[in-house]
């Protein structure tokens, strides 16, 4: 059974539309991505699916339910943790958890032992009584991540969840979601980065401008929409267009970024053989496998990241 | 909670649900930790009505309303209640609101809970209210302690203030959600203080020009000092049923809009 189903989904605001007529179904106990840059319309999808903003047009169908007419029953089952990080700054971390859980009608008793839980499991046990305030970056976020889940919910969204996070930070936070996953929790997350949605997605649908431009699994996609390999040739200060041409019999297919090419090939040790062999001098080459933002640059012609 | 029971008179759901009782715990624990503030509003009119009556029942004495003699610390005690209900209810509905709304984004985490708009709405002017009604009790104590109430009538003062901050909390709820910056709050003071000086607080109504009378006697500030007065001194007449109405039509056209205005807000 799916826990959400969409079809035709839209929202537009004013004369703009975010969300151009989208269609996705996420399944209980999978993790669903949905991969895009900045502006492609996934906050507007998640802030639908959490029953916050009402749809434009379309169909949308929540834990079987109806988003217009069951909002606060469906929120009552879901966890959400926002783009943005919205913690009560003057409570502490623990109290943060304890009022959060009193907006789902839990039990004062029950709240606490799950905000402590919680805290252990995000890791902030030491710091419970301490101002969130006063926390970093990657703490807010882990209480937030916190904060989501002390309702227990069916279906946990997480909408660009390490965006502004520094490496080790990150990592924390993968580590726990990837953990929340083997227990079987539903996730739907929102993320700009390819590793990110390789790394803890099932499955994922690529947007773009307010479109679903491919569908399915991380490594399926990939197989899809890109070669095995990617040779990566940076050629200094002096231009890459004459040596495009020159290595494009080489590859299945060259893309051309600002700073380098990229040859996209099955084998790319071979490949940078052949490049030497002509003659061709880069600065630097690298050899990696292809990943989703190859497949991403393939469907739009545009990078993720900008 | 007397509030929550006025409002439950409107349809169920309309209005919010019994889960708006969470936005008055919420509030009660960000508050724990600055309850001095609520100490200091406690003692605030203390502090004014000791002071008019040490000072100004001697320079002015008597004033005669309703064709009888009271002292001018009598007379404009229950004028300062209600205006103290005007600005207390208006301070904590526009101030604490626009920063919610605007500054904090509170009211966003809690749209992704069970809560409604509506269940927002209603709990934030239940909060209003409730801090309210305890000054406006606080006060009536301390008007009642300096011989200031004139009858036993006066404990009707206590609904009166209460109606009457719940109008301008409703109202200043509402207002409040157009205000784009804090420089904006300049027009809500321009607003607030021509109705301080000229609502027959601190004078008796015809003390001022025809033309003025007229104007003053359409401000909502007018209706609550009037009720309030009338309390006090147990001398009732038709005119007050009409300001109740005011106030009445005042606090339910504002819970309209606000809750209007945070859905079109909240849930973009
Ligand atoms: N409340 C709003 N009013 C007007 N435009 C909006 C609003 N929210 C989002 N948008 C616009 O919709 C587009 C998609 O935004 P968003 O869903 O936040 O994308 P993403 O999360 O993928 O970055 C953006 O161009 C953004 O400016
Ligand atoms: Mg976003």
């Amino acid at each position: 059974m799916s826990l959400v189903a969409a079809r035709g989904l839209v929202k537009r605001f004013g004369d703009f539309t975010a969300v151009d007529g989208i269609d996705f179904e996420i399944y209980r106990g999978e993790s669903f991505g949905f991969l895009g840059p900045n502006g492609a319309g996934k906050t507007s999808t998640m802030k639908m699916v959490s029953c916050i903003s009402p749809p434009t047009a379309g169909t949308l169908t929540v834990l079987g339910q109806d988003p217009k007419t069951k909002g606060p029953q469906i929120r009552a089952r879901l966890g959400l943790v926002p783009q943005e990080d919205s913690l009560e700054l003057e409570l502490s971390a623990m109290d943060n958890l304890i009022m959060y859980g009193r907006y789902f009608d839990l039990p004062r008793a029950e709240i606490k032992r799950r905000a402590t839980e919680l805290l252990e499991f995000t890791q902030l046990s030491e710091r419970a009584n301490e101002k969130a305030d006063n926390f970093s970056g990657g703490m807010k976020r882990r209480l937030t991540i916190a904060r989501s889940l002390i309702s227990d919910p069916d279906l946990l969204i997480l909408d660009e969840p390490t965006t502004g996070l520094d490496p080790q930070a990150r990592h924390l936070v993968w580590e726990r979601l990837y953990r929340l996953k083997s227990e079987g929790v539903t996730l739907v997350i929102t993320t700009h980065y390819m590793d990110e949605a390789e790394q803890l997605c099932d499955r994922l649908v690529v947007m773009d401008r307010g479109k679903i431009v491919a569908e399915g699994a991380p490594q399926a996609l990939i197989q899809q929409h890109s070669t095995r390999e990617v040779l990566e040739l940076r050629f200094g200060m002096n231009g890459h267009s004459p040596r495009a041409d020159a290595v494009a019999d080489l590859a299945d297919r060259v893309e051309e970024l600002p700073d380098r090419l990229l040859l996209y090939v099955g084998d790319g040790d071979e490949a940078l053989a052949a490049v030497h062999a002509r003659g061709l001098a880069p600065q630097s080459a690298l050899v990696r496998r292809s990943t989703l933002e190859d497949v991403f640059l393939r469907l739009t012609g545009r990078t993720l990241v900008d | 909670m007397a509030l929550a029971a006025t409002l439950r008179v409107f349809p169920a759901g309309a209005f919010g649900s019994r889960r708006a009782v969470h936005m008055l715990e919420r509030n009660a624990l960000i508050y724990r930790k600055g309850w001095y503030f609520l100490v200091s509003g406690f003692f605030e009119p203390f502090f004014y009505l000791l002071s008019l009556g040490i000072g100004l029942n001697h320079l002015i004495g008597t004033v005669h309303v309703a064709h009888t003699a009271v002292t001018y610390a009598a007379f404009v005690a229950p004028g300062m209640l209600a205006t103290s209900a005007m600005n207390g209810s208006m301070l904590d509905a526009t101030f604490n609101t626009f920063f919610r709304l605007r500054v904090d984004h509170t009211y966003d985490s809690v749209m992704a809970t069970p809560l409604s708009v509506e269940d927002i709405a209603l709990g934030e002017l239940s909060w209003c209210l409730t801090r309210g009604s305890l000054y406006s009790v606080s006060f009536l104590v301390c008007m009642w302690a300096l011989g200031d109430t004139q009858s036993a009538w006066a404990i009707l003062c206590l609904p009166i203030a209460i109606l009457t901050s719940l109008a301008f909390a409703s109202a200043g709820m509402a207002a409040c959600t157009f205000l784009r910056s804090w420089q904006d709050f300049d027009l809500v003071m321009l607003a607030l203080l021509p109705m301080f000086l000229f609502s027959a607080t601190f004078f008796p109504i015809d003390q001022y020009p025809g033309w003025l009378q007229l104007v003053v006697r359409a401000t909502p500030l007018y209706q609550g000092v009037a009720l309030a007065r009338g309390c006090n001194l147990g001398v009732f007449n038709w005119a007050m049923a009409g300001h109740v109405g005011y106030l009445v039509v005042m606090s339910f056209a504002g819970i309209v809009m606000t809750s209007r205005r945070f859905r079109k807000l909240l849930t973009p």
